[in-house]
């Protein structure tokens, strides 16, 4: 309806507000802290929310994820076989649960990923240590839905990725100049509620837990 | 007796329920104390307001352009923009996208907005179902309420309260007041909701006009489940909710949850630039945003209220509020309710319809201290009041409409006696003298209240006393 359009814009038109100028607004916030300090601010931030925290170095990763598959008993896992990490874990099937690739578009098996799916394995492009953030950014390969409808998501991050503020990200990855995504999200703890009575509850409609592996 | 008038008769009840009073305390002593803790130095949340002040100024300042370059962006990412003068087209837009589907349902993320064009209703009448699916936003709706507060729907109702309700409800289901697992039944349910629906709605909370951006902040992950899973994704929003830049966005969502949630972030920041594209395994095939008007352009045109669209919708200034706390939000009988919802609906609505919120004040000011885009609620509250009942400075709808023979003849007296001392004098004399003679019952006043008495020596005989010369 472009006469709706017209209007509006229009009837905007006829007013010229005060223009401000307030160099304020281009203040960036970040902040001086080197890697031990983000690293220790992400971790606190992310525990505070209930997300599990595993250390790990870019040797033995692989391993303390099947670690975490065998304690929270996974019965199995999307994992991508295009990424370079999901390629690891597809070398060692035998100490995890059934991998599962989300290689066909959600109608096709829509009620398997609803009802039978325990966990989602993704990657990230990063982190933020002031809020205790994980960067995503769904690809064809690892799509929106692996780290929402599963119980468990499960995110591998490495600590070189670990900015201190969202404005530092947006600039220093160049989102504007990169082009958006379809999707971009950022992740910070397992799905919560406080909603009655201002009571904390996990686990409302996304994942109930969320575990970071975090590469040192 | 003058009869009540709808408003006072909610606000005589709810003053009246103590158990509603209680869950409104509670929760907001909770949220007050919370949030000043997210703020450590003071400084620095200054300079934060300030901050997003200019952001969102900004935007207003150019709002014609961005909302161009907007819809420009956007549509080159594949989203289909339609836009609303008022809440009736908004509806018919989104009914057109639902028919288009043959949809006879939908599931809702939160949205004020929709709340604003009163969607559900107008979807129900026609055979749609419209399902809420934030945790609040759901237990309301069982109960066929409205939102009492706009970020907390359900902050109304403690958890025996919800207990019962679930249990009238979902009769099947064990009773208990357990919170995690009141919460499960939720999750239960609206899975299956959100399996099955073929459209999602949303509100949006930051529209981004230089990447055609649509940025939602959420805890729970119904609100991408309901723009990721159903086909087809509407989001409905404001014309106000522009932005420039992506790097305006960081800055207010910091603000934007501390200030709401006492949260720094909140559990999900969902940023949305595009339909399914080639090769991608989910998300909707088509995304659309409708963008609303109702009254905002208007608004808009006056220097001073336009201040009103800087509102990023925290909800800061409600949980500060004294007369919110005591009335709770379903007595202002309105979509936003609260100081903003006291400065907005009157500009929104008319001031004949909610122009008596604004008396419902005590300009304390706490709401414009707390405001994160520094918006002047108390002075704003002021001009409504003012506009009530005068013509000479408005584009309010029905300004002047709230004006009184008698109370304006008062003033007009007053006004006139206080610019001339002897009168004055006179006047306050002679009330001191015949104190006596004041009824104790004066009105509404002291329906519920003592009068005051009146001194024996008015304030000019004592100071006179003192030998402090009114010169």
């Amino acid at each position: 309806m472009s006469k709706a359009r017209n209007n509006i814009i229009n009837r905007l038109r006829t007013t010229k507000p005060e223009p401000c100028h307030f160099s304020e607004r281009d203040h960036l916030s970040r902040f001086n802290w080197d890697k031990e300090e983000r690293i220790n601010r992400f971790v606190e931030r992310m525990v505070a929310v209930r997300a599990e925290i595993i250390h790990a170095s870019k040797d033995d990763w692989a391993e303390k994820i099947a670690e975490i598959c065998q304690e929270k008993r996974l019965k199995n896992m999307l994992v991508s076989p295009e990424t370079a990490q999901g390629k690891v874990l597809y070398n060692m099937v035998d100490q995890l649960p059934d991998l599962q690739s989300y290689d066909h578009e959600i109608e096709d098996w829509k009620s398997e990923m609803f009802n039978q799916t325990d966990a989602g394995f993704t990657t990230t492009l990063g982190g933020i240590a002031e809020t205790g953030s994980l960067i995503l950014w769904p690809t064809k390969h690892e799509p929106r839905l692996m780290s929402l409808v599963p119980p468990v998501h499960i995110a591998l991050l490495d600590t070189n990725q670990l900015y201190t503020t969202f404005s530092e990200v947006v600039k220093e990855q160049g989102w504007v100049d990169k082009g958006m995504p379809t999707n971009a999200l950022l992740v910070s703890g397992p799905s919560k509620s406080a909603d009655i009575e201002q009571t904390l509850a996990y686990g409302v409609h996304g994942p109930k837990e969320l575990v970071v592996v975090l590469i040192s | 007796m003058a009869k009540l008038s709808d408003f006072r008769v909610r606000v005589e009840d709810a003053l009246a329920n103590e158990e509603v009073r209680g869950n409104f305390r509670k929760a907001m002593d909770g949220l007050m104390s919370r949030r000043l803790d997210q703020f450590p130095d003071e400084a620095e949340l200054e300079r934060l307001r300030t901050q997003a002040m200019a952001i969102r100024s900004n935007s207003l300042d150019n709002l014609p352009d961005l909302l161009e370059k907007l819809e420009t962006n956007l549509t080159k990412n594949g989203i289909q923009v339609h836009w609303a003068e008022t809440v009736e087209e908004a509806n018919q837009h989104v009914l057109a996208i639902m028919n288009k589907h043959n949809a006879k349902s939908m599931i809702k993320g939160k949205s004020m907005v929709s709340e604003e064009m009163g969607l559900n209703h107008f979807m129900e009448e026609l055979g749609i179902e419209c399902l809420e699916s934030d945790l609040g936003e759901f237990i309301i709706q069982l109960d066929g309420e409205m939102p009492s507060h706009i970020i907390m729907p359900a902050i109304h109702k403690n958890k025996r309260q919800i207990a019962k309700l679930f249990q009238e409800k979902f009769p099947d289901i064990p009773y208990t007041e357990d919170v995690d697992e009141l919460t499960q039944t939720a999750r239960k349910i609206l899975r299956e909701k959100f399996f099955n629906a073929p459209v999602g709605l949303s509100g949006v909370n930051f529209a981004v006009a230089e990447t055609g951006t649509l940025c939602l902040v959420e805890n729970e992950g119904n609100g991408r489940m309901s723009t990721t899973v159903p086909p087809v994704h509407i989001a409905v929003t404001g014309i106000e909710k522009v932005v420039e830049k992506l790097s305006d966005v960081p800055p207010l969502m910091s603000i934007l949850t501390r200030s709401a949630t006492a949260q720094p972030i909140t559990t999900y920041v969902n940023m949305i630039s595009s339909p399914r594209k080639e090769g991608e395994m989910d998300g909707p095939k088509e995304v659309h945003l409708v963008l609303l008007d109702n009254g905002r352009s208007n608004i808009y045109s006056d220097p001073e209220l336009l201040a009103t669209l800087r509102c990023i919708r925290c909800g800061a200034c409600i949980n500060h509020c004294p007369v919110y706390v005591r009335v709770g939000g379903h007595s202002y009988g309105t979509v936003y309710p609260g100081p903003i919802g006291t400065v907005l609906e009157p500009q929104k609505d008319g001031l004949k319809a909610h122009g008596e919120l604004a008396q419902a004040s005590s300009l304390c000011g706490a709401c414009g201290e707390v405001c994160p885009v520094r918006i002047p609620l108390p002075s704003l509250i002021n001009r409504l009041r003012y506009e009530g009942v005068r013509q000479d400075q408005s584009s309010t709808k029905d300004s002047g409409s709230r004006r009184k023979t008698a109370e304006a003849l008062t003033w007009k007296g007053w006004s006139f006696a206080a610019q001339h001392p002897l009168i004055y004098n006179t006047g306050a004399s002679a009330a001191a003298s015949f104190r006596k003679l004041m009824p104790s019952k004066m009105g509404a006043w002291t329906r519920v209240r003592t009068a005051p008495p009146i001194a024996a020596k008015t304030l000019h005989q004592q100071l006179k006393a003192k030998g402090i010369d009114n010169e």
